[in-house]
């Protein structure tokens, strides 16, 4: 009697692994790619780094010695190795106002940024895909016709000047909201002093220490900017679900689901929008990663002490090693959420995986 | 008229431009149906003749300052949008300033589609590791964001309306490239480009000539839905004072100028931006209703 031969097993892990890889290996090239930018960008100053450090009297002899210590005399592909190895060890230079290694003054600064980017697309989100689906489910209407205006007036609105109406307003004239900054200046010293850090986000930090009054002033000084910034994102959310809603209204499978008598809300929210939710994770990542980005603007307006505050100012006591540092972080900020969207989509989509 | 009217859609054309000017006349019609789109184009035409003829309609020289006339509320006689720091016209000031974004916008949009479509249209017409670098180099500037991206590159080259102008270009390529390699991949494999190459046509020639005149509607819908961004974008570096220099009435750099103002004389800073808002509303109104008309894929139809 002979043995059937088994069916060839389909090795079900090998695909996702090799994805998975495949997918960090991009990662990786974008992420030198970056690098080599930036590194071109610095290469291509018109200051000269040494000049800087050693003034105009220096003599020849001071002048080679400090290239040397700064690699400056090596070939051009070996700093660019340097610097690339420097990087992946968090090293970013040193910035050339303070002499602070640039990683970590931007360490510092990037938790302010985060805070505010958060809270920006939690707000987007929360009115945006709402938003969307009430007018897929009613194109024409009112409601519909709002909701595009609405959002194509967030897409039309330069932040800076939208930031500035907004303290007008609700800060000069109103006073509903405290004006620029993260805390009023007591509650900073208390902040500085008094309570423990954990994340450097002062929502967190302050609920952790149970610094109601110190949380209930965060809570006014961020509510504007982030306000302001979920408005931007709720522009690009609400568009994009309602084009994905309308798709999905159009599909058989909720006619079906019509057919059999369900209650319409449970076919939007449940059926059509378990099939809305996959494209929306992308969109909504991006928007994250378009939020840290657009809050440099904000930032300045509300002196905001993130990221963008530190980049703008660095641009204008010309220390590229901060500006290029910061570009670097947020590029990588963007790289990152971008592939991690792409992994949740592949979780989230059996269809994805295949 | 109405023998015009049958010329154009005459179902069996009898020349080529018969059937052209058929198409776009269709076109026209749809587009003249959706009236967000038309605002759009009326918004989008404002710009240029205001632009065109500044000189004519400014009831003030932009640039003329009278300190004894500073910081004049919106509705004064002679300043209807009152006027600033220096004394000078608010209104005049905009007017003239169509002319700076209107420039930007103009370089932008001949610059950065051509170099999108030069690289796209390459990669996907020679497929390989052509393509594949190409493509890979343009994800890494879409990856960079593009105000940081341009921020750094006019911190490198130096302020100044040219600089922004080209740091906005070189951040803005891509989605064009991918637009562009997109449009050629479908195109590549159709009969007539196989005929052509058949015939000894160069791949310059084919690409050219054949391939990169179907990217183009796709790439004017872009163009003009990008232009609302380019417009933020350029404003942006001139409100951080990297894009235009004083005194040049550049709308981003009036209302960093009316920051300092904000809470006394609020009309210095929200009159440039009112202006921004409303040409950045009207590209994005206009391109919107372009896409519906023009892209067949477009699903809001």
């Amino acid at each position: 009697m002979t043995s059937i031969p088994a069916p060839p097993q389909r090795n079900r892990v090998l695909p996702l692994v090799k994805q998975i890889l495949l997918g960090l290996g991009t990662l990786a090239i974008t992420l030198l790619g970056l690098l080599l930018i930036t590194f071109v960008i610095a290469r291509v100053v018109p200051t000269d780094p040494v000049l800087s450090i050693v003034g105009e009297r220096a003599t020849e002899a001071q002048i080679a010695a400090i290239r040397e210590k700064l690699g400056l005399d090596l070939p051009l592909w070996q700093q660019f190795v340097i610097y690339v190895w420097d990087a992946v060890r968090g090293d970013l230079g040193n910035s050339i106002k303070t002499g602070a290694p640039v990683a970590a003054e931007i360490a510092r600064y990037f938790p302010a940024t985060l805070e505010l980017a958060t809270l920006g697309t939690i707000f987007g989100t929360l009115v945006g895909v709402p938003a969307g689906v009430l007018a897929a489910t009613r194109p024409g209407s009112i409601a519909d016709q709002i909701v595009r205006v609405v959002g194509l007036l967030g897409y039309s609105m330069p932040v800076f000047w939208l930031g500035l109406i907004g303290l007008l307003v609700f800060y000069g004239q109103l006073d509903w909201v405290s004006g620029p900054g993260r805390l009023d200046p007591t509650y900073d010293m208390m902040m500085e002093f008094t309570l423990t850090s954990y994340t450097g986000m002062i929502l967190i930090d302050s609920a952790l220490n149970g610094a109601w009054d110190v949380f209930g002033n965060a809570v006014s000084h961020i509510i504007l900017p982030a306000g302001l910034l979920g408005y931007v994102s709720m522009a690009y959310i609400s568009r994009m679900t309602r084009s994905f809603m309308m798709n999905e209204l159009g599909q058989e499978y909720i006619t079906t689901a019509r057919v059999k008598g369900m209650p319409e809300w449970r076919v939007i929210w449940v059926h059509a929008m378990k099939n809305v939710l996959v494209p929306l994770i992308t969109v909504i990542a991006l928007s994250y990663a378009y939020l840290l980005e657009g809050s440099v603007l904000t930032e300045t307006i509300f002196a905001w002490p993130g990221l963008g505050s530190y980049i703008t100012d660095a641009l204008f006591s010309a220390d590229m090693p901060a500006v290029l540092g910061g570009t670097v972080v947020v590029g990588v900020a963007f790289v990152t959420l971008n592939m991690l969207s792409d992994i949740l989509y592949r979780l989230v989509d059996p269809r994805a995986r295949a | 008229m109405t023998a015009l009217r049958a010329w154009l859609t005459d179902p069996n054309p009898a020349s080529r431009r018969q059937a052209r000017l058929g198409q776009a006349w269709l076109a026209w019609q749809r587009i003249q149906r959706n009236r967000l789109a038309m605002a759009g184009l009326v918004i989008v035409g404002i710009l240029l003749v205001v632009a065109a003829l500044a000189p004519l309609i400014a009831p003030h020289d932009p640039l003329v300052q009278d300190l004894s006339r500073r910081l004049l509320p919106p509705g004064t006689p002679g300043n209807l949008l009152g006027t600033d720091d220096f004394g000078r016209d608010i209104l005049s000031r905009i007017i003239y300033g169509a002319r700076i974004t209107l420039y930007i916008i103009v370089l932008v949009a001949v610059t950065a589609p051509v170099l999108g479509l030069l690289i796209g249209t390459v990669a996907g017409y020679f497929g390989g590791w052509i393509d594949a670098t190409l493509m890979r180099l343009t994800d890494i500037f879409l990856a960079f964001p593009r105000l940081i991206l341009a921020l750094a590159l006019v911190a490198v080259m130096g302020p100044g309306i040219e600089n922004a102008v080209l740091a906005i270009a070189l951040t803005a390529w891509p989605p064009y490239a991918r637009v562009a390699r997109a449009e050629t991949l479908t195109v590549r494999s159709s009969d007539y480009i196989a005929a052509i190459r058949l015939q000894g046509a160069s791949a310059p020639r084919i690409i050219a000539g054949h391939v990169v005149p179907m990217c183009l509607p796709s790439v004017i819908i872009r163009v003009t839905l990008d232009m609302a961004g380019v417009i933020l974008i350029a404003a942006g570096l001139g409100f951080l004072g990297l894009g235009v220099q004083p005194p040049t009435p550049e709308w981003g750099l009036m209302i960093s100028s009316g920051r300092k103002y904000l809470f006394e004389q609020w009309w210095v800073a929200t009159m440039p931006g009112l202006a921004i808002l409303i040409v950045s509303l009207g590209f994005n109104l206009l391109g919107d209703g372009l896409r519906d008309v023009l892209d067949p894929r477009s699903t809001s139809r």
